[in-house]
């Protein structure tokens, strides 16, 4: 399957893997980083319950949007229980797509009068 | 924090065993973190929904991707899927088909409000076991005097030449007291209901039409009110027009009429001909009510000895009219229906535990691969509940399919309509049926296939433990299959040899070769007997002078159609006393009437064109009544007191089956057609026309109407049938019985014997290796052989054992279906025996060549 078509079933993501996506984006993160991070960057709007994450997270892994790293922390941050996640370069591929895609949405919004002009 | 822990149990276990630490080790630092009692319980709903809405998504998608993976398995072995969702088909149908049935007739109250508290009541005698209608005086009494009821309201049998549009036809309902449509709080879907002025004599009349008459006659035009329609040439106003569903008194009835009691009608109170149906008062038991009714019937029979010796009331729930022999056929079905369902199922649990086994391997790869034991389970029990559904989806329609063919089980006798429709019960009993057979037989395989897959199916070799124990639970559940099938067979088995005996029982008449039809006189046009007597007398002629007819004649009504028609005979001499009168089946007839029918004619003569009214009056009786009125002497010239007159015996005929072929009839007498007054005894006016024809009938139909019509174009011609065909109607709900249980026996058979050849089949490729070493050491094909055979039998014979003995307690229990065959009839047990073992013989065969023709080199090698 080449990626283009991979991604074509993937799309659209769902608010949450997007935000998870984001989340990784510069680092792996362990799963309450990620709900910590999502609310930093949303200032505190969105908040993922751990039930959302770890399904968003469980559906990912299959779709190849993430995987789980081996590489652990320096000891003393380490928890033994954590696990680590990291994007991979379709997870990087689908994001992009997906900004793009919502930001066609957007412009045709935009077109028709929903949305402010772009300053 | 424990709270938590258990709302983690609503996912999927393994969603749970994957993420749950995080998830609460997460929730943990949220819980420290948040320090005061409201953000606590913030922080609990938000867990809460957070855990409830991802647990059913999470639930949902492996569902998904469970429904796939089976799609695609099933798929790969169509074979498998199709037997499977067949047998559940079958099982499903059958059950739910018979379920249908006997909910709409046995439990599903009458459609009427409060159908509990309805009642009919009868006249019945203390000394004997049967009942009666009401004669109206006692009808009026009875509702005079008693207070259990909040209303009661009688009706009389309705049948009436209507013309007026299109073709005269002949229909039927009930001339009912206004009364009537209070108890059954029953109200015309268009116009107004009957009035209490309209019962009055001399009101013009009135009538409300059935739904159906409605709308196959009159086009279901809304401007039928107030028009005008002749009911025996009488002129009636169509009032109104009941809703559908509404069936009574039966689902014949097409009209109702307002009855019109006049002081004539009450004088007699011997003459029974009224049906009435009461409400229980609110509170009032049954009981209460019978025992005031049995108080009212003492009080009657003080104040009229003669005429009510020995009356009494009869009070029954309007639910419980309908015949032990309905009921027991109904049950007697259901029952089997239930064991069609018991082998299917086996068989279906039988077929998953075999394609377990099968599968032992894949599972085996699956659980190394890290798929947990609950996951596999649910995997399996997602498969089994997609076959049951598809099985159950099936089986519906074959019961939707199937009820309306078994309609004439369902009894005249109730105000129900012909067809049970499918409705929401019988939706919810197949949903029930098919969740049952999905989840009751799917889990055992998948439990046992999974505990297989852990103990390491990987590895090669025998697994004794498992293997032995599922074997054993497969041998019981084939035996259990054997029991059922053996058990419907020989209950089939049973109803054949009684159909077969009421079939060859003689009826006293030779039917073949009768054409009968009905051509009702109206009154008052044909009040007077010369009038009725010109009239037999020109049809009759031109009908015997057709080409291809060898005689003809008119009767008051046909055997086994007008069953009743019983009047009270007295010797001459004798006190005429209701209690010693004998009862008879009292007939007025045209010469010829025996020899049309082909009654033999024992001595004397038949009637005859010269017994007119004013010749002295003659009757012909049957030979029952000539050797109990007579024993040892002889008839002829006897004088009997019938039908109002004096009347010597001047011939007799052989005996007829009036009420059919399983009851015992009354003796007969018939009358000459002319030897009746004018306006008297109207119910037994000649109106059957009986044909001994040589030609088929459709070729003499038109000749015949035609006759008819000429001698009055407004004499509708109805019931056009062979009497052979009236005959075959006697029997017609045990044949319908029949013919579905043997459809039961047959797939419970077919079912059985597929089960004894998967369980050998699987068995013998288990134990291919101890085979395999056995004939390595010296033993011959004939020993492997017989070895399998063997285990086949064994089978056979517990279930045969088994089976024998619920067929003989099923038996017993429907001995009164069985018109004399005991339910321990050897040629039936014998033949069903045979049957089975035969049917064991050939499922075993194919395994068992098939272990003895193994090859133990080539099996020692692969092991």
């Amino acid at each position: 399957m080449t990626e283009q078509t991979e991604l074509e079933e993937i799309l659209p993501l769902p608010e949450a893997a997007l935000h998870i996506l984001m989340a990784l984006a510069e680092d792996d993160r362990h799963g309450y980083a990620i709900i910590q991070d999502v609310a930093q960057r949303t200032r505190g709007e969105v908040k993922l319950g751990p039930g959302t994450l770890y399904r968003s997270i469980q559906r990912m892994l299959e779709q190849g949007l993430i995987e789980e790293t081996r590489e652990r922390p320096a000891p003393e941050l380490d928890d033994e229980r954590r696990r680590y996640y990291r994007i991979t370069p379709l997870g990087k591929a689908a994001a992009r797509a997906e900004a793009r895609r919502l930001a066609g949405l957007v412009r045709l919004a935009r077109a028709s009068g929903f949305a402010p002009k772009a300053t | 924090m424990r709270v938590y822990r258990l709302l983690l149990h609503l996912y999927p276990s393994s969603f749970r065993a994957e993420y749950g630490e995080e998830m609460r080790a997460i929730f943990t630092k949220k819980w420290r973190e948040a320090s005061s009692a409201l953000p606590w319980l913030a922080l609990f709903l938000s867990a809460f929904a957070d855990v409830l809405g991802n647990a059913l998504r999470a639930h949902a998608e492996l569902l998904r991707q469970d429904m796939r993976y089976t799609l695609r398995t099933l798929a790969r072995s169509p074979g498998f899927a199709a037997t499977v969702i067949v047998v559940t088909a079958l099982g499903v149908g059958a059950t739910t088909a018979t379920f249908s049935i006997a909910d709409h007739v046995l439990l599903r109250p009458l459609p009427f409000r409060d159908p509990n508290r309805l009642v009919k009541l009868w006249q019945s005698d203390s000394h004997l076991s049967y009942r009666n209608e009401l004669s109206p005086a006692n009808y009026r009494d009875w509702k005079r005097l008693s207070t259990s009821f909040e209303a009661m309201g009688t009706y009389g049998s309705l049948s009436a030449n209507l013309v007026g549009e299109g073709e005269p036809a002949r229909v039927s309902g009930a001339a009912v007291e206004v009364d009537l449509f209070a108890v059954l709080a029953a109200r015309p879907a268009l116009g107004r209901s009957l009035v209490a002025s309209d019962n009055r004599a001399g009101a013009p009349g009135a009538v409300i039409l059935s739904d159906g008459l409605w709308r196959t006659r009159f086009g279901g035009n809304t401007g039928i009110l107030g028009r005008k329609i002749l009911l025996d040439d009488e002129p009636f106003t169509v009032v109104g027009v009941m809703p559908r569903g509404f069936d009574f008194p039966t689902r014949d009835a097409e009209l109702w009429t307002a009855i019109r009691l006049n002081e004539q009608n009450y004088a007699d109170r011997g003459d029974t001909w009224l049906y009435a149906v009461a409400k229980l008062k609110r509170g009032v038991a049954l009981e209460q009510a019978r025992n005031e009714m049995r108080l009212i019937s003492a009080q009657l029979e003080r104040a009229y000895p003669k005429e009510n010796a020995r009356v009494e009331a009869m009070v029954n729930r309007l639910r419980d009219e309908i015949s032990t022999q309905s009921r027991l056929l109904i049950t007697a079905l259901f029952g089997a229906a239930l064991g069609v369902l018991l082998i299917a199922c086996t068989n279906l649990a039988n077929l998953l535990l075999a394609r377990a086994l099968a599968r032992r391997k894949e599972l085996a790869v699956r659980t190394a691969m890290g798929a947990g034991r609950q996951r596999l389970a649910r995997q399996l029990i997602t498969e089994s509940l997609i076959l049951a559904f598809a099985g159950g989806v099936l089986g519906l329609a074959l019961a939707a399919a199937a009820v309306p063919l078994a309609a004439s089980l369902i009894p005249h006798s109730l105000p129900i309509s012909e067809v049970p429709r499918m409705d929401l019960s019988m939706l919810l009993f197949a949903l029930f049926l098919t969740g049952v057979t999905g989840i009751g037989f799917g889990v055992t395989p998948a439990l046992r296939a999974c505990a297989a897959a852990e103990t390491g199916a990987l590895r090669e070799g025998p697994r004794v433990g498992v293997e032995r124990r599922t074997e054993r639970l497969r041998a019981m559940l084939v035996v259990a299959e054997v029991t059922a099938s053996v058990a419907l067979l020989i209950g089939s088995g049973l109803l054949l040899r009684a159909l077969w005996r009421l079939q060859s029982v003689d009826p006293g008449f030779r039917s073949a070769r009768v054409l009968t039809m009905r051509t009702t006189l109206p009154l008052p046009r044909y009040a007077q007997t010369q009038r009725r007597v010109v009239l037999y007398r020109r049809v009759l002629a031109d009908i015997r002078a057709l080409p291809g007819v060898s005689n003809a004649s008119y009767t008051s009504g046909l055997p086994m159609v007008m069953r009743g028609g019983i009047w009270g005979v007295t010797l001459e001499g004798q006190p005429e006393d209701r209690t010693e009168a004998r009862p008879v089946s009292l007939r007025f007839v045209t010469p010829g009437y025996f020899d049309t029918l082909k009654i033999p004619r024992l001595a004397g003569r038949d009637v005859a064109e010269t017994d007119t009214h004013e010749a002295p009056f003659v009757a012909v009786v049957s030979e029952s009544l000539a050797r109990r009125c007579w024993p040892g002497e002889n008839p002829l010239g006897r004088r009997i007191k019938v039908a109002t007159k004096n009347r010597e015996v001047v011939g007799v005929v052989g005996d007829v089956r009036v009420r059919g072929l399983e009851q015992t009839s009354e003796p007969q007498v018939y009358l000459p057609y002319q030897q009746v007054d004018d306006n008297a005894i109207v119910g037994y006016i000649p109106k059957d026309l009986v044909v001994r024809i040589t030609l088929p009938p459709a070729a003499l139909l038109p000749a015949i109407r035609a006759t008819v019509a000429k001698a009055d174009s407004q004499l509708p011609i109805s019931a056009v049938r062979m009497l052979s065909d009236i005959i075959d109607d006697d029997t017609a709900p045990r044949q319908v019985q029949l013919r579905v249980l043997v459809g039961f026996a047959v797939v419970a058979f077919l079912l059985a014997g597929i089960g004894i050849y998967g369980l050998l089949a699987v068995t013998v490729s288990h134990r291919a290796r101890e085979i395999g070493v056995r004939m390595a050491l010296g033993a011959g094909a004939g020993t492997i052989l017989r070895m399998v055979l063997r285990q086949g039998t064994v089978l056979a014979a517990a279930g045969v054992l088994l089976g024998a003995g619920l067929a003989y307690a099923a038996g017993r229990a429907m001995q009164a279906l069985l018109a004399g065959v005991s339910p321990a009839d050897v040629p039936t047990f014998a033949a069903a025996i045979a049957l089975s073992f035969a049917m064991t013989l050939v499922g075993s065969l194919v395994p068992a060549v098939r272990a003895a023709r193994l090859d133990p080199v080539i099996i020692m090698r692969t092991e």
